[in-house]
């Protein structure tokens, strides 16, 4: 009797934010059922899967940051009851990251950057060349200096996806491999969410956009752990990198950003994110180049996230445009989806993240006006201010 | 003493460019914005009417009202497409070939790159290039360097205006090179624009006093951490640098000389 006022939800979308809803509303004692052909072959598959808030946190983007780091802090516990679930390991990895910069330009850059996030208050610790070297001995002598982002950790979001998937089988997550080319297609029942990525956009009309990113996979040679524990991101000679060393031996060299929606792998997004890998840490010449793909990030005009219901569709929430931050953002819109889909009560944190705070209609879409202020975003109708 | 052509001072002051006519005197591009919805706010608070895109840095996958060219769509701007990333003529021309079919515009903004770590333009490709666009019909913007003798060289080949870098491409030095700019001003008939090195508003301003007709930049926004509020410094300082180009500037003097005569004082 009891499951019959159970709420029937279904998810479009087994990357790690529709398993991750799927697993945490199947947990709640909801009927889940989970639509998706390939699961977690998107965006998730080529991801590095950085928690990065105080890395990622960027100019104008203060709201987007603090959700980066409450999501942050839910990690721990997420990934210790995932682990303690599902018995397997998801390679997450707190050592921290390391910030550094090849050349003076590079580090006239990142000051900047790390400027504004420590007046953000978020931790961020400038190093001199020999300090980040006693870190990592591996790094380019001529770097010109870096920091430390404690709080900037790692997991692998392939070991994620498959525990994720093992623990939506375990709650009794009912999986459907098939493809879904309208909502219509779906059982008139229940609420759905929709958690499909660039997809999303064909399902709903919501603005999310490809952004491609092309991804290297190294491998340390003779089977060994990499010579370096830190994720080591920055800039060299005015290239963007980053380096992500899991303990099986990989090496995640990314990425490019581009306005594009294809997969092609191209020459010369190779070539500048070697280039920029081996002036950071040049033992990563004598590595293995075992993979290079192309993933298609969802974007969204303001690079934070859509989740909440849809434009007069309230039987529908999306969950999508998680941008560069799927894999931090996980555990925090699976369960804002979950709990709102549990109680119809909205999570103070979703308000800015409504997927109608765009107006795409013509020539009048400037919210704030022209000459607005540091914090567009904040300032915004029905956005919650931040301190 | 060297006479300098008062630009009107009128609310009509139009700049031509190419047969068009923009009010603003400011063409933006888009390279390193963060977001669509920041290149938003800052084409509107700048007040431009020209964004130049990179060609390679785009397709025109359906995006549902969040991509770069829905943004400009939605703001009603002119879109110049440029050759940004092109390294040799033959690459540059099939590049603007390419743009002309996805934008319908046979406008381009043409980049040779001749040097990876200054991006200065290859002379040589860049003027085969503007010759190859400009027989194929084009309106061929040429970024190139302070070079009066090169610019001339462009303008004779049927350039629609010339394009000189003030500093390295994103180098914010502003206008290392004041007199030689000027003297570029005055070998061509064609509309100048001061294109790259541009760091603050002050920059902007310059080049439009030392005779630029119009001023094009995108790092100077894009990367500063308030890219609407630069925007806005940057439409007000073109204006103040236009306005102030046509207003007869006072001549340097080496001594003092008041500004209210001593003579017919009062003696109290």
């Amino acid at each position: 009797m009891l499951s019959r006022r159970r709420p029937d939800v279904t998810v479009v979308g087994a990357g790690p934010i529709g398993l991750a809803v799927a697993w945490r509303c199947a947990i709640r004692g909801m009927q889940v059922t989970l639509y998706d052909p390939a699961p977690g072959s998107g965006a998730a598959y080529v991801a590095a899967g950085m928690l990065a808030p105080v890395t990622e946190a960027h100019f104008g983007e203060r709201t987007l940051t603090a959700l980066l780091v409450a999501a942050a802090a839910r990690w721990p516990d997420f990934a210790a009851e995932l682990a303690d679930q599902t018995g397997r390991e998801l390679g997450y990895r707190t050592e921290g990251t390391l910030f550094v910069a090849l050349t003076s330009d590079d580090l006239a850059e990142a000051e900047r950057l790390w400027t504004y996030q420590r007046d953000l208050g978020l931790p961020v610790t400038p190093l001199r060349p020999a300090e980040l070297r006693a870190r990592e001995p591996l790094l380019a002598p001529r770097l010109r200096g870096g920091a430390l982002a404690p709080d900037d950790h790692q997991v692998d979001p392939r070991r994620l996806v498959a525990a994720l998937r093992a623990a939506v089988e375990a709650a009794g997550v009912r999986m459907v491999t098939q493809p879904v080319a309208a909502l219509a297609e779906l059982p008139a029942t229940g609420r759905v969410v929709v958690a499909a990525g660039c997809g999303t956009a064909a399902l709903t009309g919501v603005p999310v956009r490809p952004v491609k990113g092309q991804i290297l996979r190294l491998r340390a040679p003779g089977g060994a752990a990499p010579g370096f524990r830190h994720v080591i991101r920055g800039y060299a000679d005015g290239r963007s990198v980053y380096l992500v060393p899991r303990t099986d031996g990989e090496v995640v060299v990314g990425a490019t950003v581009e306005e594009r929606g294809d997969l092609d792998v191209t020459a010369g997004a190779v070539l500048e994110l070697l280039r920029a890998a081996s002036d950071v840490l040049p033992e990563l010449d004598e590595y293995a180049l075992v993979e290079a793909r192309a993933g298609l990030r969802p974007g969204t005009p303001d690079n934070a996230p859509l989740v909440g219901p849809l434009p007069g569709r309230p039987d529908v929430l999306v969950a999508t445009g998680h941008y560069r931050n799927g894999i931090v953002l996980t555990p925090l819109t699976a369960d804002l989806v979950a709990d709102l889909l549990a109680t119809g009560v909205a999570d103070p944190l979703l308000a800015p993240l409504a997927p109608d705070r765009f107006d795409m209609t013509g020539s009048t879409c400037d919210p704030v006006g022209a000459g607005g202020g540091a914090e567009p975003e904040s300032s915004r109708a029905g956005r919650k201010p931040w301190s | 003493m060297t006479t300098v052509e008062r630009p009107p001072a009128t609310a009509a002051d139009e700049f031509v460019l190419g047969g068009e006519t923009f009010r603003s005197r400011l063409i933006l591009g888009t390279g390193g914005v963060s977001s669509p919805y920041l290149l938003e706010q800052a084409i509107r608070a700048s007040g431009t009417e020209l964004v130049t895109v990179a060609l390679r840095r785009v397709d025109s996958t359906a995006t549902m009202g969040g991509g770069l060219l829905d943004v400009l769509t939605r703001c009603g701007v002119r879109l110049l497409p440029n050759t940004a990333g092109c390294r040799t003529a033959a690459e540059a021309v099939t590049t603007a070939r390419l743009a002309r079919e996805a934008f319908g515009t046979s406008w381009v903004k043409l980049e040779v790159i001749g040097d990876d770590r200054t991006l200065l333009p290859d002379a040589v490709e860049l003027v085969a290039a503007a010759e190859r666009l400009v027989a194929d019909g084009f309106t061929v913007l040429p970024y190139t360097t302070v070079d009066p003798v090169l610019a001339r060289r462009l303008a004779d080949l049927g350039c629609a205006a010339v394009m000189p870098a003030g500093a390295p491409i994103g180098s914010g030095l502003g206008i290392t090179d004041p007199h030689q700019l000027r003297l570029l001003r005055q070998s061509v008939d064609v509309p100048v624009i001061l294109d790259a090195g541009i760091g603050t508003a002050s920059d902007a301003t310059l080049a439009m006093e030392l005779g630029c007709d119009a001023v094009l930049l995108a790092s100077a926004v894009t990367r500063a951490a308030d890219p609407v509020r630069m925007a806005t410094a940057m439409r007000h300082a073109v204006e103040a640098g236009r306005l102030a180009a046509g207003a007869g500037r006072i001549p340097r003097r080496f001594h003092a000389l008041a500004s209210t005569p001593d003579e017919g004082r009062p003696e109290l």
